[in-house]
């Protein structure tokens, strides 16, 4: 816990975005989090994946769970609508919420306990329905909130603060959404900010459940020798298989890309998702190469970037035909189908 | 990119913007923390060694230091810097004890001083308490220089200007007054083991415009002008007057011809108000004053009646400024005549030396300005010394301060025997000020105040008497936090690269984001990219770490932004970052022979 709070203060060369916010905009509260916790370096790219995007704050839906890794939505975006629910229970609280409204941007975050324990099933159906939004899911193989207890993403072999090692096979996020249905499934580090807000930007504007595994090490309960979620662990294993950046559509491409290695993914808003494959051979497009990269790995190597995308499956919304306006901008009388209409719709049922 | 060297006493110099810009290079943050904790007397002292008329300065200085302070990049106005100095000097205790005495025994070596301003002034505070035997020659009636003469009583009051002169003359310096050097080469002559030129630049410039000798009386060169007021030989001036220039100068003189009765005094300028050369805050007090300040009017000749003025005529022009601000073109559009009783020309200042002979072996080059080694401050005649405006022309008090310190290493080398080019290099020491998990040794939490406003006597008040101070001083409210708004910039971000577990946390925390890690590359705008800041002032350096242990990256810190909050150290899971205070050490006469080097204290 920190003794002291961080000033806003705005210096005047500060840049400003298309809607003219600063990235200090896009901060929430000061984080309560431990010195060094790879949540805090999530929180911080989050907030420059939506500065840089331009989003308006008060468009934005943050909703979590429980565990250190779900208090990161207060650390960002003052201004966002935000709810921390029961534990592990974020993506049915987001998927109700898209229901009744899916004019705003969601991104809900979770931590592997949340996530690959108690909420398991509920993020299941969240991936399955393709819920349009970003889950970030703040892996540190640990219950951090509780005091370190393995979670189900922790190795086999890894070791614990107090010794104990670890026998049970991890869950790997990214394979359960592969088998379940997401259409936008990644891996970073928290130590890799650059990659991360990336995908972050990418993530955000895919219309679909984008899931984002990040490794982000627990400072207190989870960084000494023997971890396999250190800072030193992941920084010495993790590798990159594809870059991914998100364009909006009016800018233009500036980095130059070697043709057969860059894939450019149309968006409905007509930006585009650019791929960079380090392995040429590697296709993101499809899933079972996909599902072979991440779970036929013999070394210790943590394969990061765009693992699959999908662009082609229908989201939550269009599945179930949701309304663009909100229901709460629905005047009550074409809300309220009325007592015949009522009848009528049970009478279907019939 | 190669790691910062730190060790290099001007890499953390410089990141104090205001000490950096100081010509004295006075610690400002120092003896701001010094008020802070009630201490005026080691807040006077801290400034005297460096910049010698802490109360002088406190009132008059130019502040070079105020557009360079860190504050104006995150707010509207720097730190009152200048207004804090004058609060040391008004505070403090009796400081006699603690200044540099004559010592018993003098080292027998003489040296003369040709003017009694500031810059001779400096070389006699700095070599008199080594034992020299110094004799200040001045041909006026009373010590100071333009200080006395031409600064008015207003802005900077006798006693102010006596009590800090009178330091110096009570280390055993001899001051002869109505004394004026006539000949360079008889005082070459008189066995000076050195000679100080600190004459000034005495001559002020004339414009000779049709009608100029019709009527002499009327119309005055401002310098000239101004010192005939501080020695009570003009007393009074028309109803109208006209100034001519628009640098300080002319606002001494716009508002010393209110207090001798004058009721409508304008200012005339040829160029718009961005090309003024007096300060922004000289202009303000002139304008309170109801002084009127007329733009884009060319002086074109004197109207004169049977021999007495009656007005001037001007040229108003057009300019053709482009973006960044400068005139392309510039044209005559109409003539306009201006009636007037007195005009004051106030067009700058050139130096002049009728007293030095042709032969005496100093040169002089095409302006008339003799050969000064910028370094040295020795002219082209060995142990002829030269400093303040009679080096390189009309400047400031706080540049004569820094000359003649410069000055005084020269001649204590010279009359040593030591080669001139032998001075002991600036050095830097650093001092953590860590004293808890979360606890500095300074006040490190960012305060929101803006500005202290200086108050000012009211109108009809100050135009009661020619010296009538015009500002008050800060009350103790405005001390108080004024003091907070400093940042605080020589307490260093100090950074131990193989404690760092790159985790990030540092990065996040920095309130303006100056910090990054990153790639290592050769090419330092793809590093200043990775500082998520746009828009990189280049006036400060980059930190560029050694490479990280887990992934060679390199950590980087932009200068330019950083406010010295410590929250990175606070933050750090390791303490590889250390908020550290730099003591930069700059030597004078007196500490030409210690010993003292670059350390790190933790
Ligand atoms: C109107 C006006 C206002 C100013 N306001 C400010 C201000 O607010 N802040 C600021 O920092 N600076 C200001 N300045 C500039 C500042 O006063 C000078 O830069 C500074 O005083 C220069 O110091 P100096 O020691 O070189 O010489 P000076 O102060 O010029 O002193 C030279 C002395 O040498 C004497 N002298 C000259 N020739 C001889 C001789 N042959 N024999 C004996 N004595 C001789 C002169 O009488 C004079 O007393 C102002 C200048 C003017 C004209
Ligand atoms: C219903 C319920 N069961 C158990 C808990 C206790 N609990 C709080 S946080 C947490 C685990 C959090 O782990 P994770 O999601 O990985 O977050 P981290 O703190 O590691 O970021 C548990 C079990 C709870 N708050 N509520
Ligand atoms: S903030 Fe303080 S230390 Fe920094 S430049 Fe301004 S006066 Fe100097
Ligand atoms: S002291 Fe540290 S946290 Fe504060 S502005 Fe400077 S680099 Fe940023
Ligand atoms: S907080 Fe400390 S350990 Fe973490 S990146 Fe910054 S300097 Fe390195
Ligand atoms: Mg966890």
């Amino acid at each position: 816990m920190t003794s002291f709070i961080k000033p806003r203060i705005s210096r005047k060369s500060a840049p400003k975005n298309k809607i003219g916010l600063t990235r200090q905009d896009y901060d929430g509260t000061m984080s309560t989090l431990c010195a060094g916790c790879g949540h805090d370096s999530v929180t911080a790219a989050l907030a420059r994946a939506f500065f840089e995007l331009s989003i308006k704050p008060h468009k934005v839906a943050k909703i979590s769970g429980i565990g250190c890794s779900s208090k990161t939505t207060s650390y960002l975006l003052k201004e966002a609508h935000g709810a921390n629910t029961v534990h592990g229970r974020m993506p049915s609280f987001a998927t109700g919420a898209m229901a009744a409204n899916t004019s705003l941007t969601y991104f809900g975050v979770s931590g592997d306990g949340d996530s690959l324990s108690i909420g398991i099933g509920q993020m299941i159906h969240a991936m399955r329905r393709n819920a349009n939004m970003l889950y970030v899911l703040e892996n540190n193989g640990v219950y951090g909130l509780t005091k370190g207890q393995f979670s189900a993403s922790a190795d086999i072999g890894s070791v614990a603060k107090k010794g104990t090692v670890n026998d049970q096979p991890p869950i790997d996020p990214c394979a359960l959404g592969l088998s379940v249905g997401a259409s936008f499934i990644a891996r970073s580090f928290s130590g890799d900010r650059e990659q991360l807000v990336k995908l972050i930007r990418a993530g955000l504007m895919h219309k679909g459940f984008a899931l984002i595994d990040v490794i982000s090490p627990c400072v207190s309960f989870n960084d000494h020798k023997g971890s396999t979620k250190s800072y030193e662990h992941t920084y010495k294993y993790y590798s990159k298989l594809v870059h991914a950046d998100y364009i909006p559509p009016a800018e233009e491409i500036k980095a130059a890309y070697d043709v057969g290695e860059s894939m450019p993914i149309v968006l409905h808003d007509g930006g585009e998702i650019i791929l960079r494959k380090l392995d040429p051979s590697y296709d993101p497009s499809d899933r079972s190469s996909a599902f072979s990269k991440i779970t036929n790995n013999n070394t210790k190597e943590i394969a990061t970037g765009l693992i699959y995308i999908n662009k082609n499956l229908s989201d939550m919304a269009e599945q179930n035909n949701l309304q663009e306006r909100p229901l709460n901008q629905i005047p009550y009388k074409e809300l309220n189908p009325g007592l015949d209409n009522l009848k009528e719709i049970q009478k279907s049922f019939r | 990119m190669k790691p910062t060297d730190t060790n290099n006493p001007d890499y953390f110099h410089k990141v104090v913007d205001c000490q950096w810009a100081c010509p004295a290079h006075t610690p400002v943050p120092t003896y701001i923390r010094q008020i802070a904790q009630g201490d005026y007397t080691g807040a006077y002292l801290t400034n005297r060694a460096s910049n010698v008329f802490p109360g002088i300065l406190g009132r008059v200085c130019d502040r070079p230091c105020e557009p360079a302070c860190r504050r104006g990049r995150v707010e509207e106005k720097p730190v009152a810097i200048c207004r804090l100095k004058r609060v040391a000097a008004d505070h403090k205790d009796d400081i006699k004890q603690y200044l540099p005495k004559k010592p018993s025994v003098l080292n027998g070596k003489k040296i003369a001083l040709v003017g009694a301003g500031p810059a001779s002034f400096t070389v006699a505070n700095d070599l008199a308490p080594l034992g020299y035997n110094c004799t200040i020659y001045e041909k006026l009636s009373k010590p100071g220089g333009l200080m006395r003469s031409n600064i008015p009583a207003f802005r900077l009051p006798e006693e102010v200007l006596m009590e800090e002169l009178n330091y110096i003359i009570d280390m055993g310096v001899k001051l002869k007054l109505n004394t004026p050097i006539n000949s360079m080469r008889s005082l070459l002559q008189e066995g000076y083991d050195a000679i100080f030129v600190g004459s000034g630049a005495p001559k002020g410039k004339d414009l000779n415009l049709p009608g100029r000798w019709e009527d002499k009386k009327h119309i005055h060169i401002g310098i000239n002008w101004l010192e005939e007021v501080a020695f009570e030989h003009t007393k009074k001036i028309g109803d109208n007057v006209l100034i001519i220039g628009v640098g300080n100068t002319a606002m001494d003189c716009c508002r010393t011809s209110l207090r001798l009765g004058a009721k409508s005094v304008k200012v005339m300028g040829r160029k718009p108000r961005s090309f003024f050369k007096a300060s922004d805050w000289e202009v303000e007090d002139a304008e309170e004053e109801n002084v009127e300040i007329i733009i884009n009017h060319s002086p074109e000749g004197f109207i004169t009646k049977n021999g007495r003025l009656t007005g001037m005529l001007f040229s108003i022009m057009e300019h053709d400024i482009d973006a960044d601000g400068n005139i392309l073109n510039s044209k005559s559009i109409a003539k306009v005549t201006i009636p007037c009783d007195d005009v004051i020309l106030a067009i700058g200042q050139e130096n002049a030396f009728p007293w030095i002979e042709v032969d005496a072996g100093i040169e002089f080059d095409q302006w008339n300005v003799p050969i000064v080694d910028k370094k040295t401050f020795e002219s082209t005649k060995k142990g002829v010394f030269f400093g303040g405006d009679s080096a390189f022309g009309p400047k400031n008090i706080i540049w004569a301060v820094e000359h003649g310190h410069q000055a005084a290493i020269s001649i204590h080398n010279h009359c040593r025997g030591v080669s001139l080019k032998q001075r002991a290099p600036d050095e830097i020491k650093l001092k953590s000020t860590k004293m808890g998990m979360f606890e500095w040794s300074y006040s490190n939490s960012y305060d929101e105040s803006e500005r202290r406003k200086m108050e000012h006597v009211d109108l009809v008040k100050r135009f009661s008497k020619l010296n009538m101070e015009v500002e008050v001083g800060y009350s103790p409210d405005q001390i108080a936090t004024e003091v907070q708004r400093c940042l605080n910039c020589d307490i260093q971000t100090v950074f131990d690269a193989p404690k760092c577990t790159e985790c990030d946390a540092c990065i996040d925390i920095c309130p303006v984001e100056c910090l990054s890690i990153t790639e290592n590359t050769h090419n330092e705008d793809i590093i200043r990219k990775s500082l998520n800041s746009d828009k990189n002032e280049l006036n400060q350096s980059l930190f560029i770490s050694e490479e990280l242990k887990f992934t060679n990256r390199i950590m980087v810190k932009d200068e330019n932004i950083c406010l010295h909050c410590g929250l990175c150290a606070e933050r750090c899971p390791t303490a590889a970052w250390d908020m550290s205070e730099g003591i930069v050490k700059i030597h004078h006469a007196d500490s030409q022979d210690t010993e003292y080097v670059s350390e790190v204290i933790k």
